[in-house]
């Protein structure tokens, strides 16, 4: 009996790695900034989804999160350079640019 | 009160691209490209305090339209250097770095430095980015109380340096923040109204271009304390382009960039730089000077393009 429970629970929780796996291995989208906007300005991604976020602008831009224990901020992105967050818990995330605020973008994590 | 109303009806008429002189102040102006003999003409006067306005250098941009943004600065300050009535010191109203680089900085302070003048500086958003959140400071403000902001008192013009970047807020503009204004509000207190103030910050205190973030949150309560005074000028740089505007007793001007233009609110899809030919980039870079003409109470703003 013991033995059989174990045996399923590792299935089951190797399952759910591997499902994981797949999901981080497959879930990357992008957002870009380009002319003082991000786009697109809502992007909807399953749990697990990494984000890639480029700068297209000839200025630079910051993508900050200030969202309490989820907070982020990216370092200043010049032209063409990128920021990359993995988005491991669901939930909405409203970010702006700290250097041009009327910039706003939102990331739904589901 | 009829001579505010004269000056109010002058500096209007400075609008239309007019120019007026009298007892030496000359107001020229905006709209089409501003000529570089009014620097000359508005020196003519001797008894005229003078100082020079610089703004946006953005040391480190080297892109279309400008891939040389520490010679076109250069060029601005030695365009104040050569000014024939030597202005009493410089300001730069922010955006001196464009990556607030310390390599950036140290650029910038040597141009100023060649200049032979006292520089004040309030930081624009770009100055005071993470990596070298302090380095702004350290640079410009040594010496001065924390906070980027500031005021001294020159030829009896009370000057007051503000900083409207340190807390810029998602969906908002520029902010002064709470501290700032009672730090404001204190300084002024015991001020006679009569004495001309001068305050400069970098994103404009008025709202220009709310939707590209051009404009200063709580700028009211600032212009509040401001109301009872007779003449006040506020300076600003940030949207890369002279817009000027007079309401009440207070004008507003906004200098040029000296390192890329900026198109008007309305004009263009995002407030990114503008291209422009490369032959026609010095008109549309500059230097501002302000005199001020004892027994006059307003201020005669000079706007010059780069090579002109």
């Amino acid at each position: 009996m013991l033995q059989r429970r174990q045996i399923a629970g590792l299935a089951a929780s190797a399952a759910v790695a591997l499902l994981r796996l797949r999901a981080a291995a497959a879930a990357t989208a992008g957002v870009y900034i380009e002319n003082f906007a991000f786009v697109p300005q809502r992007l909807v991604v399953p749990v697990g989804t990494t984000v890639r976020l480029t700068n297209h602008d000839d200025i630079p831009h910051t993508i900050v999160y200030a969202g309490g224990a989820d907070s982020f901020r990216s370092p200043v992105l010049d032209s063409d350079e990128s920021f990359t967050r993995m988005f491991d818990t669901a939930g909405t995330f409203a970010y702006f640019c700290s250097l041009h605020p009327h910039m706003r973008g939102e990331i739904e994590v589901q | 009160m009829t001579d505010q109303a004269d000056n109010v009806t002058r500096r209007e008429a400075a609008l239309e691209c007019m120019r007026w002189a009298g007892g030496g102040v000359l107001w020229s102006v905006i709209g089409g490209i501003p000529r570089g003999s009014l620097i000359s003409a508005a020196a003519a006067d001797t008894t005229a305090f003078t100082f020079a306005q610089v703004s946006d250098s953005h040391l480190g941009f080297a892109r279309d339209p400008n891939m040389d943004t520490s010679g076109t600065f250069q060029l601005a300050c030695d365009e104040v250097r050569a000014m024939p009535q030597k202005p009493r010191f410089m300001i730069h109203t922010g955006d001196v770095s464009h990556l607030s680089k310390s390599a950036e900085f140290d650029a910038a302070s040597q141009i100023m430095g060649s200049t032979g003048l006292q520089a004040f500086t309030v930081p624009g958003e770009h100055d005071i980015l993470d990596e070298n959140a302090y380095g702004f400071a350290q640079r410009f403000q040594k010496g001065q109380p924390d906070g980027g902001y500031f005021s001294f008192d020159q030829e009896g013009v009370h000057f007051i340096g503000l900083n409207n970047v340190g807390q810029l807020s998602a969906g908002g503009m520029g902010a002064l923040g709470d501290t700032q204004l009672a730090w404001f509000e204190a300084d002024l207190k015991s001020r006679a109204a009569s004495q001309p103030v001068v305050v400069f910050a970098h994103i404009p205190l008025w709202t220009v271009a709310p939707e590209w973030g051009w404009g200063t949150a709580d700028a009211a309560r600032a212009l509040t304390a401001l109301a009872r005074f007779g003449s006040v000028t506020v300076l600003n740089g940030h949207i890369h382009q002279v817009i000027q505007k007079v309401e009440g007793h207070v004008a507003f001007h906004t200098a040029r960039s000296t390192a890329f233009p900026q198109p008007a609110p309305g004009t263009a899809p995002s407030p990114g730089p503008m291209k422009v030919p490369a032959g026609q980039l010095r008109s549309v870079l500059g230097v501002a000077s302000v005199s001020l003409v004892p027994g006059q109470s307003s201020l005669a703003i000079i706007d010059t393009p780069l090579g002109a």
